[in-house]
């Protein structure tokens, strides 16, 4: 199962909910989860999850007694709340693929201070830390329980 | 008909690779078959930028949720900790922190001190020289002389601090506890053709650098260098017995998925708590009608996963976040059994560095902390690249209600009934996570920390998987002898963790690891007569 599956209404329920979940923000200076580029990696990457944020999209409907995207602003708010706190595996799929594409994104990370790179194969520095820290641990020993 | 090996083991895992190195030097036919494959490593999820989303999906710890062809199905419905392995050359230890601490002395005696569960038929001081060996072929990193840890001897330095372990170390003085750089096998230096630790990440989901050791990297080129055959995509169904009551080989599935029998003269199982329960009770026949070596009835009892007690906060100043591995440093301040906290035996404690954006988005969320709408970016901000983590590895007693049988239902791709587990968390357990949830909750306090988020148990958190093929002298209340060979059939071994009598309150593949090479020796010594 794909994105293909999705329809043009939930396509559209799915992005009006996104950007309810992440608005773009011009404090921070990133775009909103309903941005077209994330969109589309969302789209782009549903694979296995595809059934389960369908499923998702279905219960928002049927919570919006129609398309979610038509409703209006405090309607859309009451609906997307009630969604929220009826949780479910369908439902938190759906908030994951969200977050799991909006936090890999160029201009997000970037305005987070982090590279836009895999961790392979640069990898990181790490401090190697002051060791002296121990030396309370030292001092204060103890000993392992015996067994008989 | 195939030719007849001389040891046939069942599972290339940690255990199964350290038994196949050791027996390799008797230059007898040895053969594994394994149902997973070689992993490659540049499949690795670091390797791409969507390596945090792969721990949700294809990546995930979880069997049920991974799915791979080389997946069985298990139901755990019926626990509030689910099973996570890994099936593949290197098994789990593909998937694991790496973190190493090893079983006390004490642990081999229990019932003597603590007037509980049994005491284990072999001392610590009996697998000491097999920890060193494995210490040794693992490739471990520490700092030696924990006051509170018995002695090691790493090969390479301990890993660094970072900006985490310094943040826990001034927390855990100004209480004045116990804590310890932890022995790992993440390589901190060149070692053995695996190269040093670059800091790629949380590495539980493989190394793609192979700084972290697996037995794919460490014990499998040694054993193959040394005569031994791996059979990949195999899938064992059964173990067959002769008319002597004899282990006479294996039925399996081949990579393409046709039934094949292997003869062997021993066989040895190295399929983890889990799987050798459900091999065993899949073997039986009219001569073991209640599943193979399983006399006793306790196939698949007793089963312990050490119950996690997770607790994490947030601090003012950053952490390490996903820029090192998750782990570094333990303590041990609550290992040995004091009564006035209310509960016998007690917990190993591992610190966690930190999360990544995608991981800490979706968990916080998921925790209610993170808000959606206008604020979503204040908090997450606040949240990410600040989370600092208590975790609580609470030794599980043996009960002989907490087990794994066979599905009725289930079965894997091949056809052969599923696991199903059953297991409850005891009131003792209860009691000892919420001791640690407390103490946690005073480091991170201590530490400054905000947002108090608790995970007790961790859900996903059934990485230790032991106890459902107990060892002991008595073969009416154990399933294998002293040196690891089943009571009933004379040439049929196990080496993995279903063998542990009693759990400790540590990560158990070292301990796994060194019982393997124990029985390994074992075997070496008795082969004149080895089924006598």
């Amino acid at each position: 199962m794909s994105a293909d599956n999705l329809t043009r209404t939930q396509r559209d329920d799915l992005r009006t909910v996104a950007a309810m979940i992440i608005p773009a923000s011009d404090a921070y200076k990133v775009p909103g989860a309903d941005d077209p580029a994330i969109q589309a990696d969302i789209l782009a990457t549903l694979g296995r999850d595809t059934k389960l944020v369908a499923a998702a999209l279905d219960q928002l409907a049927r919570l919006a007694g129609g398309p979610f995207a038509e409703l209006d602003a405090d309607r859309r708010d009451a609906v997307a709340q009630e969604f929220r706190k009826a949780g479910g595996a369908a439902a938190a799929t759906l908030v994951r693929v969200v977050l799991q594409c909006y936090y890999r994104d160029d201009r997000v990370l970037r305005s987070l201070g982090i590279e836009q790179r895999a961790p392979f194969p640069k990898g990181h520095v790490l401090p190697d830390g002051d060791w002296s820290l121990l030396d309370p641990v030292k001092a204060r020993g103890g000993t392992l329980r015996r067994a008989p | 008909m195939k030719e007849p090996v001389d040891v046939l083991i069942i599972g290339a895992g940690a255990s199964g690779a350290a038994v196949a190195w050791s027996l390799a030097e008797t230059k007898m036919h040895i053969l594994c078959l394994e149902q997973g494959g070689w992993m490659n490593p540049a499949e690795y999820p670091s390797t791409g930028r969507d390596w945090e989303a792969k721990f949700f999906g294809e990546w995930s710890s979880s069997p049920n949720i991974r799915g791979r062809p080389e997946d069985y199905p298990i139901n755990d419905d019926n626990s509030p900790i689910k099973v996570v392995n890994y099936n593949a050359v290197g098994g789990s230890t593909v998937m694991y922190t790496a973190h190493w601490p090893r079983l006390h002395p004490s642990d081999f005696k229990v019932k003597t001190l603590d007037g509980v569960a049994d005491d284990w038929p072999i001392d610590y001081d009996a697998l000491t020289p097999f920890f060193e060996e494995n210490d040794r072929m693992m490739g471990t990193s520490g700092l030696s002389g924990d006051p509170l840890s018995p002695l090691t001897h790493p090969p390479m330095p301990q890993q660094p601090m970072g900006l985490s372990g310094a943040i826990v170390g001034k927390a855990m003085n100004k209480l004045g506890w116990h804590w310890w750089p932890s022995d790992t096998t993440v390589a901190t230096m060149d070692y053995e053709g695996r190269a040093r630790c670059i800091n790629l990440g949380h590495c539980t989901p493989a190394c793609a650098q192979g700084a972290k050791s697996s037995t794919d990297i460490t014990y499998w080129p040694h054993a193959i260098r040394a005569g031994v055959e791996l059979r990949t995509h195999c899938r064992v169904r059964e173990i067959t017995t002769d008319e002597n009551g004899m282990a006479s080989g294996v039925v399996y599935y081949d990579k393409d998925g046709v039934e094949q029998f292997q003869p062997a003269h021993v066989v040895i199982i190295a399929c983890n708590g889990v799987g050798t329960p459900r091999l065993l009770l899949n073997s039986a026949s009219s001569r073991f009608p209640n599943g193979l070596a399983n006399s006793s009835g306790l196939v698949g009892k007793n089963l312990m996963f050490h119950p996690y007690a997770q607790i994490y906060g947030y601090v003012k100043e950053p952490t390490d976040s996903n820029r090192a591995p998750p782990t570094c440093l333990w303590s041990k301040e609550w290992y040995d059994t004091d009564l006035s906290r209310g509960f016998v035996r007690g917990y190993g404690v591992q610190f966690v560095r930190g999360a990544g954006p995608v991981f800490e988005a979706v968990i916080s969320e998921q925790k209610g902390i993170l808000p959606w709408g206008e604020d979503h970016h204040r908090v997450f901000r606040k949240l990410n690249g600040h989370r600092l983590g208590f975790s609580a590895i609470c030794e599980d007693l043996p009960e002989e209600h907490n087990q794994v049988t066979l599905d009725p239902v289930l079965k894997d791709s091949h056809g052969i009934p599923a696991p199903k587990i059953d297991y409850t968390i005891s009131e003792n357990s209860r009691k000892m996570m919420d001791h640690a949830l407390a103490r946690g909750r005073e480091v991170l306090e201590t530490a400054g920390a905000t947002d108090i988020c608790v995970n007790s148990p961790i859900p996903w958190g059934g990485w230790h998987l032991l106890g459902t093929a107990r060892m002991g002298t008595d073969p009416a209340r154990s399933v294998v002898n002293e040196w690891g060979r089943t009571h009933d059939v004379k040439n049929l071994f196990i080496v993995d963790g279903s063998i542990f009598v009693t759990s400790g309150g540590v990560n158990p593949t070292s301990t796994i690891q060194a019982l393997a090479l124990y029985i390994a020796d074992q075997m070496k010594q008795r082969l004149a007569n080895l089924f006598d």
